[in-house]
């Protein structure tokens, strides 16, 4: 019997197995940024030890740094400590950090492999549920809590249990104005924010193998949304071609001997999944959500759905925060904000998609627009390509690098109330500040949201 | 690690879904360098209003409604993996959670923070929901040892799973970093052979 791709790269990384217990997982790569780990390193401390291997680590700073005027101090007092903590934990462990004011600074899953050091075949780890997209290289990548960065740490490996597998197939051409968001806010919504839980997803299909390998990160990235433990991606030439020439990506003879190993990378003809989902990329139109979880999504076209007749307090409770109501239609609903940015979609090909559709044209004067870029590589590109002074000129603008409001930690948030197109990968609650209301969607359907101030059909504005 | 035995206490009934990390926890309060002190902003924008007043219909300011135990609806703990929600729970004085459902991220930051997860069916739920509306001050008991969840009221149970070696973790308040360290050897073998 075959195996899937998952299993031939898990079982190659299991230490131990204890008896009806977790695995030794020996971890290749280690991400860390200054919200998560604080508390391992101190646990270290506490213990007396150091870290395992100091060359699997890598930090960045990305959750409460400002986006605007990095080169100054951070302003608020206990963002600030956070990131002077991850500083200073850096220098006495000997981590590698891409900090502020660093060319390499940026979300920790956009520089990862923007850096080349995200490739094919590893287990890689953050202290961070959106670990996911690193697995469009055909990897392991998942998101772990502090205690398992500190057991990563001090001894490079963590103790989990072997998830099940889950197969996800889009076949199919996907139609004008969709784009790899709208698929992934597709399936969540098909399989429910719980469907993935316990398994580990491989995106397979005719529709997933078109796409880039930005795009694919998009995908992988958002498998957590659906409960999944994450996401990957059979790597092919798509993905060689990306990494070759990166800054850590491997040279000479080592590239050869990877780049054989990585074409064994996928899984076996026959081989069984746990579970098996097919879905047609035709059938996917542009997506928004209408609700507090990322399940909660439409096509652009259809009605919100009626809470009149359920008993479901969770759909009551979800339209009563977002202040919609039930059987309609969101297209022409007036909006304030639109946030373009993110792990999920804040790399150069998310800022060329946005600035090839506003070009030459206005936002609305009643919408805020941000468009944040995810590393101090891609603002710079962006920069090189023009892409500033298009955004600029539409009335767009273009921050620094960082999280920025995806999550309403540091500076950058909505107000109460308002509503705000996101690019982002939730819509929870006052994930974006207090009392915001999220709807999430693709850059396409956010850039055309901030042109007209309303809810859009992006399929409108494109010939 | 405090030691896990047996729990009797009232619960503190939470009947939403897809409870997700960032209503445990806001991001604006994980700007902390500790473990400590998480507990008074647990459930901080359900709990509190814009002004920082207490709302009165939120579970937590009910007086009445106490215990060490949190029961919530399927699918507890989804979306962001910020062990700090483990943290809250633990800090604030539960020292279990019982759902039909938990993510899994949060079912292992909960572990590893002496908090215990405990999943129960759907039916077997509905049942605690429905007993807690009868009598807020209704009684679960949680046998660590037998794996065995009782409604008091009822004297209704229900086996709940728990893998042996955390089990075992619980009850001696030991942690999987000393498990870790005590195969060092073999992780220094497996890296010098094999590691990318």
């Amino acid at each position: 019997m075959g195996r899937t791709l998952f299993d031939k790269i898990w079982d190659s990384h299991v230490i131990h197995t204890i008896e009806d217990g977790p695995q030794v997982v020996y971890i290749d790569r280690h991400f860390i940024h200054e919200v998560t780990s604080p508390q391992a390193f101190a646990g270290l401390k506490k213990r007396g030890i150091g870290v395992f291997n100091t060359s699997k680590t890598i930090a960045t700073a990305d959750h409460n740094v400002p986006t605007k005027d990095q080169h100054l101090p951070i302003k608020d007092a206990l963002s600030k400590h956070q990131v002077d903590t991850l500083i200073k934990n850096c220098e006495e462990f000997g981590v590698e950090l891409y900090g502020l004011g660093h060319p390499y600074q940026g979300i920790v899953h956009v520089i990862g492999p923007e850096l080349g050091i995200t490739q094919p075949g590893m287990t890689i780890v953050c202290g961070d549920s959106h670990t996911s997209p690193h697995g469009a290289f055909g990897n392991i990548a998942f998101g772990i809590g502090t205690s398992e960065v500190e057991q990563v740490l001090a001894t490079q490996c963590v103790l989990q249990r072997k998830p099940k597998t889950m197969k996800i197939q889009v076949d199919g051409a996907l139609r004008k104005g969709v784009v790899s968001k709208d698929i992934i806010l597709y399936v969540i919504s098909q399989i429910s924010t719980s469907g993935g839980t316990g398994y580990f997803a491989e995106f397979c299909g005719s529709a997933i193998e078109s796409l880039s390998m930005e795009a694919r990160m998009t995908i992988c990235n958002m498998s957590i949304e659906m409960g999944a433990r994450g996401g990957m991606i059979a790597p092919d030439e798509i993905t060689f071609d990306y990494i070759k020439g990166r800054q850590f990506a491997p040279q000479g003879s080592v590239w050869d001997e990877k780049l054989t190993f990585w074409k064994t990378l996928k899984t076996d003809e026959g081989a069984v999944f746990d579970k098996e989902y097919y879905f047609d990329a035709a059938a996917i139109e542009p997506m928004i959500t209408y609700g507090t979880n990322p399940g909660m999504g439409i096509g652009i076209s259809e009605k919100v759905p009626a809470d009149s007749d359920t008993v479901n307090a969770t759909l009551k409770k979800a339209l009563n925060y977002m202040d919609l109501e039930g059987d309609r239609q969101l297209l022409g609903k007036k909006i304030d904000y639109v946030f373009i940015g993110s792990c999920t979609n804040s790399r150069i090909e998310d800022l060329r998609m946005v600035a090839d559709l506003v070009k030459g044209k206005q936002k609305a004067d009643h919408v805020n627009a941000m468009i944040i870029p995810g590393s101090k590589q891609v603002e710079k590109q962006a920069m090189d390509e023009g892409i500033d002074k298009v955004l600029a000129a539409a009335g767009f603008e273009l921050r620094q690098p960082g999280c920025s409001a995806c999550l309403g930690m540091n500076e950058d948030k909505v107000p109460t109330g308002m509503y705000c197109v996101s690019t982002s990968n939730r819509n929870f609650e006052g994930r974006q500040g207090p009392g915001a209301r999220t709807m999430l969607a693709s850059p396409l359907t956010a850039a055309a949201a901030a042109l007209t101030g309303y809810v859009t059909d992006v399929r409108e504005m494109m010939n | 690690m405090e030691k896990f035995k047996k729990l009797v206490s009232s619960v503190v009934p939470l009947p939403l879904q897809d409870v997700d990390t960032d209503q445990i926890i806001p991001a604006r309060f994980l700007k902390a360098t500790t473990r400590e002190g998480f507990g008074d902003n647990l459930f901080r924008d359900w709990r509190y209003d814009s002004e920082g007043k207490p709302n009165p219909d939120f579970v937590l300011n009910q007086g009445g409604i106490q215990g060490e135990i949190l029961v919530a609806g399927k699918n507890f703990g989804c979306g962001s993996s910020r062990e700090h929600a483990a943290w809250a729970i633990y800090d604030y004085g539960f020292k279990v959670v019982v759902s039909s459902f938990f993510a899994d991220i949060f079912k292992n930051n909960a572990l590893n923070s002496g908090l215990l997860p405990v999943q129960v069916s759907d039916a077997f739920l509905a049942k605690i929901f429905f007993a807690i509306q009868g009598n807020p001050s209704a009684q679960l008991e949680i046998d660590l040892e037998n794996e065995l969840i009782t409604l008091q009221t009822t004297g209704e149970s229900e086996s709940f799973e728990i893998n042996a070696y955390k089990k075992y973790c619980l009850q001696q308040g030991y942690d999987d970093i000393d498990f870790l360290i005590s195969k060092k050897l073999e992780i220094q073998e497996f890296e010098n052979a094999t590691a990318i």
